[in-house]
């Protein structure tokens, strides 16, 4: 018999912060929350934002604060994407949940406000119908009861829904802030990063500190408890910047199948081009030897070519179509390729 | 047994190819606490056999003790139960499973699954618990909504059940998925590495290979290490002993591919059209995928054009590839960029020869 592995969790769990006051950068929602641990109000909520940002981990630590371990099972509820929410969930466990009364008083050192709080998390996935049932749902049982939605895009929510909310929008986090939540680990993990490694790692996160523990963790486990800059972008996935420049050089050069020689090349480098065209986006956009007008051709075409990809499109074809588009625009050939016969 | 089989490496000491991979992938597993890992990379790059060495790192040699089973799952949807059928691929330690073939169920598939096997954790002799992995495969293929589900399941059972996810774009993986997973780019084995695998092989298998040939079969193999395995083994086949000029024989799909590719080149007529829909017709009825046939007919076509005419060409195979995604039946839109292929041929020929 092999040995069964233990388990213990993923660094992004680790530090999970498990208090409001610890969650860094969404100081709006902190201060909003940390006066209901004192007055025990709170309204519903709607957190909303990109990736890593701490919209779960806000949730997930007010409610903890608010009724302790022992209540947490009878007073919180919650419910995400891989739950099946769809309009009959609604119709039944909500309610159920939500009708049963619940006392109130402190209890154990915890505020436990005579309502249930449900979390309604990933949110954005939920169908309009199973939303529009929410509708009488949280009217009906609002004296007992919080929703809190969490999603990435608030356009998902329906309006009537999101406006009954007290809406927080949870922004990338910056660099400094970034940085600060990396150094905390590091020490409590005894690793070492010099400044350029800091800010590598705080760039190439984009704001998302999950992504960014991720690799610190993969660093880690790979190079060691010295960590370079260098490191962290092999972990990372960002494409290596002379490859980037090499297919943007091929396209300056006006060789169609030289392009499409890079272009094949990428692909089996299993670079993604969804990746490849945000780096050559800033590439664009930085370069001072176009005019505006190429600059604007080119970028363009990146807009759509995106937009092929969400919907699947292939990658290959995608990436060929804004490498000779690219070469047109920098070729100023005028020709632009319409419908019409 | 294939070679393809026979000859996949079983460890991660003993990959021929993305050693310096196999060997970080040793250092991560180490720790009990690695995070979820996607894979990606193109088809017959070798992710599979990556993800197959690493869980036997893991769990020693009984990660190799698979069976096959068709699982049925009843998921209570309310008013409705709904039955979900699929294949699995399993261990004491871990499950594996294509959740797209599910169809647009993926999503129920994916939330069951993942529950079930956190319900069950294996514990020790110590009393402590461990985890299971999960390995979904054509995770690029998943819905949406399946996306979508995983992103708090990864988060709320990982100490349970640690995730591998494994597909050929990880650009149609949600930003979500992409950002709760280590992602490790698997790329395709150079022409000079496949030569090597080949030799391996050759070698193992007491053959002569001539070191010209074995080049000529990385070549065309299109750097997929297991179209050019498959090549060598029908080659062997074919003909022994090996001659440096020995004919490899091109997939049926893409020499019918080239013939279409010609005749369309010939000529450009609406009765010409018509044949060729049939053709196109076969190849899809013969399970080609649409995108594959349509990237290698613009290669095809490619060859012979003009580099003005590349430009606009390549452009018209991007845009009606996306149509076809986004459509119903893909014959519609691969005859559509035929019949615009000949349209600007024709109009081309005029123009230059009057
Ligand atoms: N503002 C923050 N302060 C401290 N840690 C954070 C913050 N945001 C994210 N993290 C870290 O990143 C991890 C993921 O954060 P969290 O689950 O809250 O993201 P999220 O906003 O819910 O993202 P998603 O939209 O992908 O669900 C946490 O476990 C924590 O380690
Ligand atoms: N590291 C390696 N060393 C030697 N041979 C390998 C290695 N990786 C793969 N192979 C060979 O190549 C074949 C194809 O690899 P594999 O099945 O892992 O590809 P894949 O990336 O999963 O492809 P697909 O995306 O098409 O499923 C294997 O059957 C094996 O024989
Ligand atoms: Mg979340
Ligand atoms: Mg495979």
């Amino acid at each position: 018999m092999a040995p069964v592995l233990q388990s213990s969790q993923p660094w992004v769990e680790k530090y999970r912060p498990k208090q409001v006051k610890d969650v860094a950068h969404q100081d709006e929602v902190v201060r909003v929350l940390t006066n209901t641990l004192e007055t025990t109000n709170c309204p519903h909520m709607l957190f909303y934002g990109p990736p890593g940002t701490g919209k779960t981990t806000t949730a997930l630590a007010i409610t903890h604060q608010l009724f302790g371990p022992e209540l947490y099972k009878s007073r919180v509820l919650e419910l995400n994407a891989s739950d099946d929410r769809g309009i009959n969930v609604v119709r039944t466990k909500i309610k159920n949940f939500a009708a049963v009364a619940v006392g109130s008083g402190r209890q154990g050192g915890y505020p436990c406000p005579p309502y249930k709080i449900i979390i309604l998390d990933e949110a954005d996935s939920m169908t309009e119908d199973a939303q529009n049932a929410l509708r009488r749902t949280m009217e009906t049982y609002s004296k007992v009861t919080r929703f809190f939605f969490i999603c990435n895009y608030i356009s998902r929510i329906i309006e009537p829904l999101a406006s009954r909310c007290a809406k927080f929008r949870f922004k990338p986090l910056t660099e400094e802030i970034m940085s600060s939540r990396i150094l905390y680990i590091c020490k409590e993990e005894g690793l070492h990063l010099d400044s350029e490694a800091l800010s590598t790692l705080s760039s190439i996160s984009q704001g998302d500190l999950r992504r960014a523990i991720t690799y610190l963790q993969s660093a880690a486990r790979l190079f060691g408890s010295a960590i370079s800059s260098k490191d962290l972008i092999s972990v990372s996935g960002v494409i290596p910047a002379e490859v980037v420049q090499a297919l943007f050089s091929a396209c300056k050069s006006g060789n169609f199948d030289l392009a499409d020689k890079k272009v094949s090349n990428l692909i089996a480098e299993g670079y993604p081009v969804s990746q490849m065209l945000s780096q050559l986006y800033d590439v664009v956009v930085e370069a001072d030897d176009m005019s505006d007008e190429q600059k604007a051709r080119i970028c363009k075409k990146f807009a759509e070519a995106d937009k092929c990809l969400i919907d699947g499109a292939d990658e290959y074809l995608q990436l060929l179509d804004v490498a000779s588009n690219t070469m047109r625009a920098l070729c100023n050939t005028s020709q632009e390729f319409s419908l019409g016969v | 047994m294939l070679w393809v089989d026979k000859y996949r490496p079983k460890t991660l000491d003993k990959v021929l190819v993305h050693q310096d991979i196999a060997e970080n992938l040793k250092k991560l597993v180490t720790e009990q606490d690695c995070p979820h890992l996607l894979f990606y990379g193109p088809s017959g790059s070798g992710k599979k056999t990556l993800i197959m060495a690493v869980l036997r790192q893991m769990f020693g040699a009984s990660a190799d003790k698979v069976k096959v089973e068709n699982k049925n799952w009843k998921i209570d949807a309310g008013t409705r139960t709904i039955d979900v059928e699929l294949t699995t691929l399993s261990s004491t330690h871990h499950v594996e499973l294509n959740p797209s073939n599910a169809g647009f169920q993926d999503r129920y598939v994916v939330q069951e699954i993942i529950k079930e096997m956190a319900k069950n954790r294996p514990i020790d002799t110590k009393g402590k618990k461990g985890f299971k992995v999960l390995v979904l495969n054509e995770v690029d293929k998943l819905s949406r909504e399946a996306q979508h589900s995983l992103r708090r399941t990864m988060e709320k059972y990982s100490a349970s059940c640690r995730l591998i996810l494994c597909c050929n774009s990880s650009s149609k993986v949600t930003e979500a998925v992409r950002s709760r997973c280590l992602n490790m780019r698997i790329n395709a084995p150079t022409e000079e590495e496949i030569v090597k695998v080949l030799e391996f092989i050759g070698k193992k298998e007491g053959l002569q290979l001539p070191p010209e040939f074995a080049s000529r079969i990385a070549q065309q193999s299109n750097r997929s290490l297991r179209r050019a395995i498959l090549s060598f083994e029908t080659c062997r086949v074919q003909q022994y002993p090996f001659t440096n000029n020995q004919a490899i024989p091109p997939m049926d799909w893409e020499e019918y591919v080239s013939e279409i590719a010609s005749s369309i080149l010939k000529e450009q007529s609406p009765k010409r059209l018509f044949e060729v829909r049939g053709k196109l017709y076969e190849l899809l009825v013969n399970c080609i995928p649409p995108d594959i046939i349509l990237k290698r007919l613009l290669y095809e076509l490619l060859k012979k054009l003009d580099s003005e005419l590349k430009h606009e060409i390549s452009h018209w195979a991007a845009y009606y590839e996306h149509r076809l995604r986004l459509g119903q039946k893909a014959i519609f839109h691969l005859e559509a960029f035929v019949a615009k292929f000949m349209s600007i041929y024709k109009g081309f020929l005029i123009e230059t020869f009057g």
